[in-house]
């Protein structure tokens, strides 16, 4: 028999990780709560405890012992806590955000079994169970002051008679709502159902029963807990969904059933009821997403492509008929055909995008645990302040973003804010704020962190970039002040301990901006001694498609990425002039380095051209124009990788199929910028050719 | 015969590694609700060979779904599995009570699941797959 396992094994994967990161937010949620001593809401706690209880469960089906044994202990605890035995404390916090980081690292193993994590998956489960809870109150059961009934009681699980036990005891009134919902809608009713009930009651739990139900609806007995008067939910919901019944306190009798099978059947639904053209009960599965390798939508993407091609040769075909009077008629039909089936690819092809995007707050969602730890262990206050969580991006680059964007965050607390004496004694809050902001800026999206702590030192930063021998003395002398914070940017300029008397941000610096421009994005930074510092990255919203500028160097043609272009425009030879050894044009009053791409890529340029272009582009803070010899047009193109031979080739960043059996190569502008800037000048600057 | 079978937990990764045990080599033709609703919608108009339901469950839990077929005329011929973490007989128990026709504790094997359909078809007196 073979073993279902490996084939499903990806969808264990998927479910895993959308439970640790949900279980990473719902204990954001608790320890926030906590910090405000509040009482954390039940169902947040319930949530938290369904993450580890499923956890659990599928870890022991695929195989993830470790997994499985550190989910069962703290399921043990969260059973506990969720049941009113035990409290929230920072220890128990503690435990709890430790193994969101514990339970990535082994789901991420090779080998889930792993025999060397055995001692340390131990060691913490010990930790978790050294967690004290105290033995049960043990009082009258109020559940038997109640005519529940004991049909209703069987079906009951342990936490749903809890919530009964702990509402009845807080002083709330239980009722029975008994309403009929149509199958087909039912997901619907019920969602507006929890949308009237929310701030009134607790909903105990749903129990479907067979009076008043058959084929195409059912009715459902609606366990509630409210403080609401009877009345009151009464005109609430009796009209809209079905009756309300207080279930009565009964002092002095034990547990007398009040029978569910003996409410007399037909009671009718008061919902609308939708017409059901077939006759039949929907069969339809009925979940409403589906999980999708993202690889899958690269190869609908290429097909997209593929029928791009076909849609301009077909347009070949026709064009050859031009001119033969006896087809005018159907060429016209069929060139609004074609039009027709053009706006259908490019919507088709917009979808496809569409599915690929998802929020940033993915990925922000992470940064509050991390923010609280690297606070704790530093011994600074520190908040985290969120805006354009719901910016959305390429499900990749989101993916990608996680790393540089956690070594930003740590770096700006571990660097950046100081500690909690220091501000006071600089007089400024003695909380940090860590901000993360994310928002669109034309195809691009941008994304900042900035802190509010100690600045950088741009004097000290060069004399390291100097004593590192990364730059002589001399050309540090020219450097600007903005010249200088880039330093932080180069390999090797801070790589140990010593980077904290720079109050600097040395520590993988350029591992941050290599990560960033491989997805074709740029970091740039600004930072002000005593204020603090913004890093901002700016990135594509997606890779799989781009729209770029045509561009022609020589007879060949170039794509370049819009997102990089701010402007074209044509310029005269004589215009170009030398400043320091390169080459720039003087634009409205400021000075733009060029780079003449020609001589770059080894060809030759056009000929004696009175006028060629420059097509500026701008990357953080920085502009470089890039000469080309004709601009010949924007395009939506779809990136395909250059083979393995040519991809370690500088400054080009795929390949795109322009049909008419035209290929062009796409530039690969964070690449060019970086070699202009920081590569010494490698680069050709522009020969003016008079 | 396939069996037409019905599984019913929140979790995908068990639906889909239930699917995977039980679709191969035909054993049994399996339909997957994700929710207590979903399974209500089902249930409504199909009649099941075998319904694995789990316990645990927001909203309408397995114990709740097990007391509604109980009742429901299309699924008396319906062989019921429970399925829960619980290995303290508890949840065993109170589904047996509510009609379960056996009790399978996380985390369950491939061959476990298919001897178990198989012997309780074989009880039934249908004919196994």
């Amino acid at each position: 028999m073979s073993d279902p396992r490996d084939n499903v094994q990806q969808e264990f994967l998927a479910e895993a990780q959308e439970l640790v990161e949900a279980l990473s937010r719902d204990l954001l949620l608790l320890d926030e709560a906590h910090q405000r001593a509040e009482r954390p809401d039940s169902s947040l706690i319930n949530e938290i405890f369904r993450s580890v209880h499923t956890l659990k469960g599928i870890a022991g089906m695929f195989g993830y012992k470790h997994v499985g044994t550190i989910a069962h202990a703290l399921e043990d605890l969260l059973e506990d806590l969720r049941l009113g035995r035990t409290d929230i404390g920072d220890p128990l916090l503690d435990v709890l955000f430790d193994s969101v980081e514990r339970f990535q690292r082994l789901l991420a193993l090779d080998d889930p079994q792993a025999p060397e994590e055995a001692p340390g998956v131990d060691a913490y489960v010990a930790a978790v169970r050294s967690i004290g809870t105290q033995p049960p109150v043990e009082e009258g059961d109020p559940l038997n002051q109640y005519a529940i009934g004991s049909a209703v009681l069987s079906v009951l699980t342990e936490y749903e008679e809890h919530r009964l036990r702990a509402c009845i005891r807080e002083g709330m009134q239980l009722y029975r709502l008994r309403a009929t919902f149509e199958l087909t809608a039912i997901d619907d009713s019920i969602e507006d159902l929890r949308d009237v009930v929310h701030d009134d009651a607790e909903i105990i739990t749903y129990l479907p029963s067979l009076e008043g139900g058959n084929d195409e609806s059912i009715e459902l007995v609606v366990l509630l807990a409210s403080r609401v008067p009877e009345a009151e939910l009464k005109a609430h919901f009796e009209g809209r969904y079905g009756t309300v019944e207080a279930i009565e306190e009964q002092k002095h009798l034990p547990t007398v059933p009040p029978n569910l099978t003996s409410i007399p059947p037909g009671s009718q639904s008061l919902l609308p009821q939708p017409e059901d053209e077939t006759g039949q009960a929907s069969l339809r599965s009925v979940a409403n997403s589906v999980r999708v390798d993202i690889r899958k939508l690269d190869d609908l993407m290429n097909v997209v492509g593929e029928l791009s091609l076909v849609r301009s040769a077909v347009g070949r075909a026709v064009a050859g008929l031009d001119g033969d009077p006896k087809y005018r008629q159907s060429l016209r039909e069929l060139d609004r055909l074609g039009r027709g089936f053009e706006r259908q690819l490019s919507e088709l092809r917009t979808r496809i995008l569409d599915v690929r995007m998802v929020p940033l707050g993915q990925v922000f969602s992470k940064f509050g645990r991390i923010v609280r730890q690297a606070a704790r262990e530093h011994d600074k206050q520190v908040r985290l302040v969120v805006t354009g969580a719901n910016t959305e991006m390429d499900k990749l680059i989101v993916e990608e973003l996680a790393d540089p964007l956690m070594h930003l965050v740590r770096n700006a607390i571990d660097h950046g804010i100081e500690s909690v004496e220091t501000r006071m004694r600089l007089a400024k809050p003695a909380e940090g704020t860590l901000a993360l902001n994310a928002y669109h800026k034309g195809r691009n999206v941008v994304i900042e962190v900035e802190d509010d702590g100690g600045g950088m030192n741009a004097h000290k930063l060069r004399e390291k970039a100097v004593s590192r021998g990364l730059l002589t003395a001399e050309a540090g002398q020219e450097l600007t002040r903005q010249d200088m914070l880039n330093l932080v940017f180069l390999p090797g300029l801070s790589t140990n301990a010593e980077v904290t008397d720079l109050s600097g941000r040395g520590v993988g610096m350029d591992v941050v901006k290599t990560n960033i421009l491989r997805m074709g994005g740029v970091v740039s930074i600004a930072s002000e001694q005593g204020i603090g510092t913004k890093i901002t990255v700016t990135l594509p919203i997606t890779l799989a498609i781009i729209r770029a500028l045509i561009i022609k160097i020589g007879a060949r043609l170039f794509a370049l990425p819009i997102s990089a272009v701010r402007e074209a425009i044509p310029f005269a030879p004589q215009d170009v002039r030398t400043i320091q050894g390169r080459k720039v044009l003087t634009m409205r009053g400021e000075t733009l380095p060029i780079c003449d791409l020609a001589p770059l890529f080894g060809l030759r340029g056009a000929k004696q051209h009175a006028s060629r272009f420059v097509i500026v582009c701008e990357m953080g803070n920085r502009e470089l124009g890039f000469v080309v010899d004709e601009l010949v047009g924007q395009e939506d193109v779809i990136i395909k990788a250059l083979g393995p031979t040519l991809s370690s080739v500088l400054g080009f960043a795929g390949a795109a199929d322009l049909g008419n059996q035209k290929l062009a190569l796409v530039l690969d502008a964070p690449a060019l910028f970086s070699e202009y800037f920081d590569g010494g000048g490698a680069l050709p600057s522009v020969e003016a050719r008079a | 015969m396939a069996f037409h079978t019905l599984i019913v937990d929140d979790s995908s990764a068990v639906r889909a590694f239930v699917r995977a045990a039980l679709e191969d080599a035909d054993f049994a033709r399996v339909q997957e609700a994700e929710t207590g609703f979903e399974a209500l919608q089902l249930l409504a108009s199909n009649a099941f060979d075998v319904v694995i339901v789990d316990v645990n469950m927001p909203d309408i839990n397995g114990l709740e779904l097990l007391a509604f077929m109980k009742k429901s005329p299309r699924q008396q011929g319906a062989t019921k599995i429970l399925i829960s973490t619980r290995a303290d007989g508890l949840d065993a128990k109170r589904g047996a009570k509510l009609g379960a026709d056996a009790f399978l504790a996380k985390p369950f094997g491939v061959d476990d699941l298919r001897k178990l359909i198989r012997g309780l078809a074989d009880r039934n007196g249908e004919v196994s797959g």
